[in-house]
């Protein structure tokens, strides 16, 4: 394996360490700038969506993958990010300042829900979530003269500076430069003092307290920020899906974001990202089996989520690490062949000792 | 709202509450010796009432001896649920294995679906009789819930704390690698946990029956539970049996007083507990002394 050596400080804290990192990324960069120049409008209405699955997962992921915090109502976030935004375009305000509004709004449900449950041990913000998105599906139903209730609300075109963004090469942009915003935003956090604190957290609550650690502070903070970026996630889809319902951020929603950060690989942005394409090309996957397995079975209304559980459990079991994970692994058998050893990646296992103290 | 609709309300939402305090006994039982929340327990529950319905109504193998069965089998699912697919994820990260029992629950649901259909069916229900106490008639099925949480709860206490087993049960729960090197087996026992947790969810299952026929949306009730268990204080089953009849008291009154949030009344107090005093109403968990 190549030695890294790092000569200074500035070397020490950059994002991209391999040579290799920093041209697969400006590849990427130019891909993703050249793309409407082929991709056909419906193609690029696609990307725009999967775009706002990369944000939603980023949102998650500052969450659960860097803070070792569980929600499993992040789909509710999503919809108080959309509603909000919304909400916020038909009183007059402008797209820049909505979107943000939106955002807050979803981060200031997130301090609501998350102040309490952040000081208990993680599972009481996992119950809390998950209590939280079913809570808020219903009422975003019954609130019907703000949301419009279960007939659903339409979503206004997009104007940014008076300028008209309904054509989706336009929106590609906006999307893109959104996300590479809040890429480059979390990438920032994850190595500033607060980053590092919350995966201190994330890998033992003990040890980070015994740092000096705010425990309490920095889970509220992490799960605010992951509301935040999950909300302008949800701004930005309300105009893909042009209309918006109660039913479109169900359990299934959330449960189609936790498989996104689970496939991808917890605890790296590039994870999201390979998560969110995954996702996207879910539905074409759905469209096989739909050829291959028995019509009793396949054409159910329980289909999905079965097919969303059984890869959310495989992969916990088999690859814990996600595709990403697989990918640094293939890397690495690739740089050092032919001394790879499985051992490299194998992980301390830490059994129970229960932490109820009286 | 007259006195006598105010007695019924209550009267069924003890029983109510006494369903999800059923449940949330089982995923207690698990919490407490493994310090796994079992998300996917009301889809357990669910499973077992299932399975009485099939052996009951489909087999026709008569009330008890189906019940019987149903409850053996759901015990022989639990056990194997851990040792094919928990066991896996010993020693990985709480927020992973929280996120395993969540897919789980949610290919069980999706499997009863699939195997028995969404229409909700009526498993046979002997306790037809009500009994009459004072103003009201109570039926006797509810009735069954309330005796059968109670009975539950004293016959896993006894267990827990005077059998051989049960005690090495409690030893495995505070240090997993020191009871393994007492001689406790220690991946048995957890085997056995779960075992046990899915035959008291098959129970609930089945004495919910009457109340709430049998589908796969049943398996709601499993978060309810869980609701109840925060509010009442995860970790102590005296604490989860409080909360999970405070909120099934609660709800019947608050669907009556605003229907249009019918159903999601639990979670609401749940947040508000949580908000006002979020170590529950008889405290359990405690952080670590650094």
């Amino acid at each position: 394996m190549r030695t890294l050596f790092k000569t200074s400080y500035a070397a020490d804290i950059d994002h991209l360490v391999h040579p290799g990192e920093r041209f697969r990324v400006l590849a990427l960069l130019v891909g993703a700038l050249a793309l409407p120049l082929v991709l056909s409008n419906f193609q690029l209405t696609e990307m725009n969506l999967l775009f706002c699955y990369a944000l939603a997962g980023i949102g998650l992921m500052v969450l659960t993958g860097f803070t070792g915090q569980v929600s499993f109502g992040h789909a509710a976030f999503l919809a108080i990010g959309a509603y909000g935004h919304v909400f916020f375009l038909e009183r007059g305000v402008p797209f820049l300042l909505a979107l943000p509004l939106g955002g807050a709004a979803a981060a200031v449900a997130g301090w609501v829900i998350g102040r309490a449950a952040s000081k208990m041990h993680g599972f009481y913000l996992a119950i809390a979530t998950l209590a939280f998105a079913i809570l808020v599906e219903t009422v975003l139903g019954a609130a019907r003269p703000v949301t419009g209730g279960h007939i659903g609300k339409s979503v206004p075109e997009i104007f940014v500076l008076g300028i008209d963004f309904s054509a989706p090469v336009y929106q590609y942009y906006l999307y893109l430069a959104v996300l590479v915003f809040f890429i480059w935003g979390v990438a920032n956090l994850m190595r500033s003092a607060n980053g590092r604190a919350m995966i201190a957290v994330r890998d033992s609550e003990t040890s980070a307290q015994a740092l000096g650690v705010n425990l309490g502070r920095v889970k509220l903070w992490a799960f605010m920020l992951s509301a935040f970026i999950t909300g302008i996630a949800g701004g930005l889809m309300g105009h893909q899906l042009m209309f918006l319902t109660p039913e479109t951020f169900n359990m299934n929603e959330s449960l189609k974001l936790l498989l996104m950060i689970v496939v991808g690989g917890l605890g790296s942005i590039s994870g999201a990202l390979i998560g969110a394409v995954f996702v996207s090309f879910l539905p074409n996957i759905i469209l096989m089996l739909h050829a291959v397995l028995p019509k009793s079975v396949s054409f159910q209304s329980g289909f999905e989520p079965l097919f969303f559980g059984l890869i959310i459990a495989g992969f916990v079991i088999f690859e814990p690490d996600g595709l990403y994970g697989r990918w640094r692994k293939l890397r690495l058998f690739l740089e050092t062949y032919p001394y790879y050893k499985r051992a490299t990646f194998t992980r301390q296992k830490r059994y129970l000792k229960t932490e109820r103290f009286k | 709202m007259q006195f006598t609709d105010a007695l019924f309300l209550l009267t069924s939402g003890l029983a109510q509450g006494s369903g999800y305090a059923l449940v949330a006994i089982g995923f207690v039982f698990i919490y407490r010796a493994t310090e796994i929340v079992n998300f996917a327990h009301g889809d357990l529950m669910m499973f077992g009432a299932f399975f009485a319905l099939t052996f009951v109504s489909s087999w026709g193998f008569g009330f008890w001896p189906g019940v019987a069965l149903a409850v053996l089998a759901m015990g022989v699912f639990g056990f194997l649920l851990d040792a094919v697919v928990m066991r896996r994820v010993v020693g990985e990260s709480a927020s992973i294995v929280f996120i395993l029992t969540v897919a789980i629950g949610v290919v069980l649901k999706s499997l009863a679906g699939i195997i028995w259909g969404y229409p909700a069916q009526v498993l046979p229900n002997p306790l037809t009789g009500s009994v009459q106490i004072g103003s009201i008639a109570v039926a006797s099925s509810r009735l069954a819930i309330i005796g059968g949480m109670l009975l539950s709860c004293i016959a896993l206490y006894l267990f827990l704390t005077r059998t051989l087993l049960g005690l090495a049960i409690q030893a495995a729960s505070q240090n997993q690698l020191a009871a393994y090197y007492s001689r406790v087996p220690v991946k048995l026992l957890i085997s056995v946990v779960w075992g046990i947790g899915a035959m008291v969810a098959a129970v609930a299952g089945v004495l919910m029956a009457p109340i709430t026929q049998v589908s796969p949306e049943i398996a709601v009730i499993g978060i309810k539970a869980l609701a109840g268990a925060v509010i009442g204080g995860f970790g102590s089953i005296p604490g989860a049996v409080l909360g999970c009849l405070l909120i099934g008291v609660a709800e019947p009154f608050l669907d009556f007083a605003y229907p249009p949030l019918q159903g999601v009344y639990a979670y609401a107090i749940m947040l508000i507990v949580l908000a006002i005093r979020p170590e529950g109403l008889l405290p359990q968990t405690f952080r670590k002394k650094v």
